[in-house]
């Protein structure tokens, strides 16, 4: 399991949009760096993110080697009610990692 | 060249730069473009790509993008794609949005491995293309080093 960060406004109010940001641990090996023995050492990168709550989606990236290492994703979002937002990272070699986080409206 | 000659030369051969991978380049990024868009044209305006114009380390770039809009089911951004234009991909990430996404926005951080410029292409629900371009200077490269 990759580290994650996520964080969430401690304030959120129905129907105005927040901005959530989120850093997952991953080393986003870009396919192009030689590996010292004349070849290059394979791609293994997050491919997709999707953010939905409560089975909608909210938010979806698609991601290139071109994207940092660690990646850092902020979108934003906005909702009429508390509920579950679900996080989803997708990669290379059957990456795939999940984090779910109680929205609640104040 | 004699033996001797090329014995003489050869630190002179050492100091070549190594063969470079493929890169992107104008066209391939027209391209990636294109296949984003369909063909539909695209005008320059209304979305705003933040990118430092000056870039120390291409290995981290912070990079955002926003565009207006009341993210309404009738009205809408779809979706965002960055293109680069000189990394050994064109693209860089595209984002979906829907109208729970409340404002159609997205910061990250890419690499960067030289510099050159990025186009960011935001898609609106009623079939409109909008676009801005940065042109961002890089002192160290990404990608390219071991």
């Amino acid at each position: 399991m990759a580290r994650v960060l996520i964080n969430i406004p401690r304030q959120i109010r129905a129907g105005e949009s927040f901005a959530i940001r989120t850093l997952i641990q991953h080393g986003m090996e870009s396919g192009y760096r030689p590996d010292g023995a004349g070849g290059v050492l394979a791609r293994d990168i997050i491919t997709s993110f999707t953010a939905s709550f409560e089975g909608e989606e909210v938010f979806g990236l698609e991601l290139s080697p071109a994207v940092a290492a660690n990646p850092f994703i902020t979108f934003s979002m906005r909702v009429q009610g508390s509920g579950m937002l679900r996080l989803r990272w997708r990669g290379d070699g059957g990456f795939d990692q999940s984090e779910v986080r109680q929205i609640t409206v104040t | 060249m004699t033996p001797r000659r090329l014995i003489l030369a050869s630190p002179a051969l050492l100091l070549l730069p190594p063969p470079q991978p493929a890169r992107a380049s104008a066209e391939a990024m027209a391209a990636a473009l294109r296949a984003f868009t369909g063909g539909a044209a695209v005008t320059p305006g209304r979305v705003t790509l933040d990118i430092s114009p000056l870039v120390e380390n291409g290995n981290t770039v912070p990079l955002s993008v926003i565009m207006p809009s009341p993210m309404t089911q009738a009205e809408h951004v779809r979706a965002i794609a960055i293109f680069n234009e000189r990394n050994p991909q064109p693209h860089v990430v595209t984002a979906r949005f829907s109208p729970h996404s409340g404002q159609a926005m997205l910061a990250t951080n890419i690499r960067l491995a030289t510099s050159q410029t990025i186009v960011a292409v935001a898609a609106l629900s009623d079939g409109s293309f909008w676009s801005d371009s940065a042109q961002v200077i890089v002192t160290l490269a990404a990608c390219l080093e071991g």
